[in-house]
């Protein structure tokens, strides 16, 4: 093959060497205390803001439930009703005449027992749905009737096959938790991508190592959002089922405050309620976090 | 010829309802030890599909294939893939990511401290031992392929089967990958068997250049030599007027004889 070139002539210039004097910089550090208040203005621009809308808000509660006759007390009478329980949440005088830390902790227990169990059957379950088609045909429709049962309309049937409030407690809180953790590990066990599976499939892992290797952590963004679903729901039903089954826990607390007509012990204990109820959510928001570290991503 | 790797009248249906194609019809390949072979085509013409059923992901509809006079139809390490995609799993670092092969291919036949040092070895054949405490979200798009040719390496596999590996790649590291596979190639003689629709990349790697047909029922339309000796150099290539036939003859192939019509 003969072929024609053509020619470019191309020119390049040389840069002219020049000796620069090479100065050492030493990296300015920002004083410490400019760091610090760095920080307190963060902290400050994140905490103000709750704050000033807590306080309007309690003002305004005070002003309307202030006058003589109101149905509800204002947060000062809250306040002066409820001091020996605030200080004192530890006091045991026998029967259910405890401090609030023994009730949260009685329901708190409750939570913990019910929703690990639902946490283990509902992660394999949701394996099995996102894992094979069958299951999926077979069981999805019965999930999706259920899961939409109200916790409470379980508790009767519970307390028939148990006889017993406990365990009917622990099953209410397994049997509303467990369905957004099914659901959701499905979701995530049928989304992990096929190029995962043929890495799998390369390396001959077997199946045991294809579900603690790949499937578990390329699932586990959807298992924790469903787990954090689950946790919320939980903490939804035990107060309801306190109501009914009795007991100590903080569910009934707030029962028996209202039939001795304490008003603003309700109040202190839903403030409780919802307060440990935050804490749960964060809970497990932040095992998601740390579990799911670099899945997320990508 | 000796084969090694042999592809025997393979036809793949994909049938879906009452539907059905075929993908691909009668292919015939032999591929010899040691040998760079590419296999070209434009897209959807089924040579993704051919690359899985020899790594075994996809099954034959007839035909079989052959590595060393044995069938093999499900996948394995023998024939690791480079995907495409990397397909690094994103919460394991670089080492794990490489590790993970390594226990299974030789739990047996290696120590711990063995495979963690033949782990290091693969990592430094590609240059990437600097970033093994990394996830592959933290390193750039030619590392992550860099890290998975060391995940394949690293299973001494009979083939190497890299699909498409540098499309995803910007020009001057898919250079830069180029000379580093065709370095490796050299030193450890490994049997490669390269997806590509990059018509420079298959004559400056290959040995032999596959070309299909476009699909549905996709052929091997030709089967190029290139007899350029190794070692290649990119620049001294550029005028080589072997290289230059061999690229007008794939172009020709590709956008005359079979030209891609959707496209058009």
């Amino acid at each position: 093959m003969s072929m024609t070139a053509t020619k470019i002539e191309v020119k390049t210039a040389k840069p002219v060497a020049t000796v620069a004097p090479v100065v050492a910089l030493t990296p300015k550090r920002p004083p410490r205390t400019e760091a610090y208040a760095r920080m307190a203005r963060e902290t400050a621009v994140r905490v103000i803001p709750p704050l000033i809308v807590i306080a309007l808000l309690t003002l305004i509660w005070e002003l309307v439930c202030r006058r003589a006759g109101s149905a509800l007390p204002p947060p000062s009478k809250v306040f002066s009703d409820t001091k020996e329980l605030i200080f004192d949440p530890f006091f045991d005088n026998g029967g259910i005449d405890k401090g609030l830390f023994w009730h949260l902790s009685a329901s708190l227990q409750r939570v913990a027992f019910g929703y690990s169990l639902s946490a283990i059957a509902g992660i394999a379950l949701g394996v099995l749905v996102g894992q094979s088609v069958w299951a999926m045909r077979g069981l999805d429709p019965l999930f999706q009737v259920l899961r939409t049962i109200p916790p409470l309309a379980w508790l009767p049937l519970s307390l028939a096959a148990f006889r017993d409030g406990q365990p009917s407690a622990i099953f209410v809180i397994f049997i509303t938790s467990i369905w957004p953790i099914i659901i959701n590990t499905a979701v995530g066990i049928r989304n992990i991508p096929q190029d995962y599976r043929n890495v799998a499939a390369v390396v001959q892992l077997n199946p045991l190592e294809f579900f603690a290797k790949i499937m578990i952590p390329a699932a586990a963004p959807y298992i924790f959002t469903g787990l954090r679903i689950g946790i919320g729901l939980s903490w939804l039903a035990i107060v309801a089922a306190e109501m009914l089954i009795g007991g100590v826990g903080i569910g009934f607390f707030i029962w028996d405050a209202w039939n001795s007509s304490h008003i603003s012990e309700i109040i202190l204990a839903l403030f409780y309620v919802g307060i440990v109820g935050f804490v749960l959510d964060r809970l497990i928001a932040g095992a998601g976090k740390l579990v799911t570290r670099g899945t997320a991503q990508n | 010829m000796t084969a090694y790797l042999k592809l025997d009248h393979i036809d793949k249906v994909f049938t879906r309802g009452a539907a059905t194609t075929e993908v691909l019809k009668d292919i015939n390949l032999t591929i010899e030890k040691g040998e760079y072979v590419s296999i070209i085509g434009h897209s959807g013409c089924g040579k993704s599909t051919l690359l899985n059923i020899i790594a075994g992901l996809t099954g034959v509809t007839t035909g079989v294939v052959l590595l060393e006079n044995r069938e093999v139809n499900s996948p394995g390490p023998d024939r690791a893939v480079v995907f495409q995609n990397h397909s690094l799993l994103p919460w394991l670092t670089v080492y794990e990511n490489v590790r993970l092969g390594v226990d299974k291919v030789f739990a047996k036949t290696k120590s711990r401290a063995e495979r963690d040092a033949w782990v290091m070895h693969n990592l430094n054949l590609v240059q990437m031992a600097h970033a093994r405490d990394k996830r592959p979200s933290e390193i750039s798009g030619g590392m992550k392929q860099r890290v998975g040719i060391a995940r394949a390496l690293a299973m001494e596999p009979k083939v190497l089967l890299l699909d498409e590996p540098f499309g995803a790649l910007d020009a001057l590291t898919r250079a830069h990958l180029q000379d580093s596979v065709m370095a490796l190639h050299q030193k450890l003689g490994n049997t490669i068997l390269m997806i590509t629709h990059d018509v420079d990349e298959a004559v400056l790697l290959s040995d032999r250049i596959v070309m299909m047909t476009n699909g549905p029922s996709a052929r091997i339309g030709e089967v190029l030599e290139v007899p350029l000796a190794r070692p290649r150099k990119r620049l001294e290539l550029a005028t080589n007027a072997t290289y230059l036939k061999c690229r007008q003859r794939v172009l020709e192939f590709l956008y005359e004889r079979h030209r891609f019509v959707e496209a058009a």
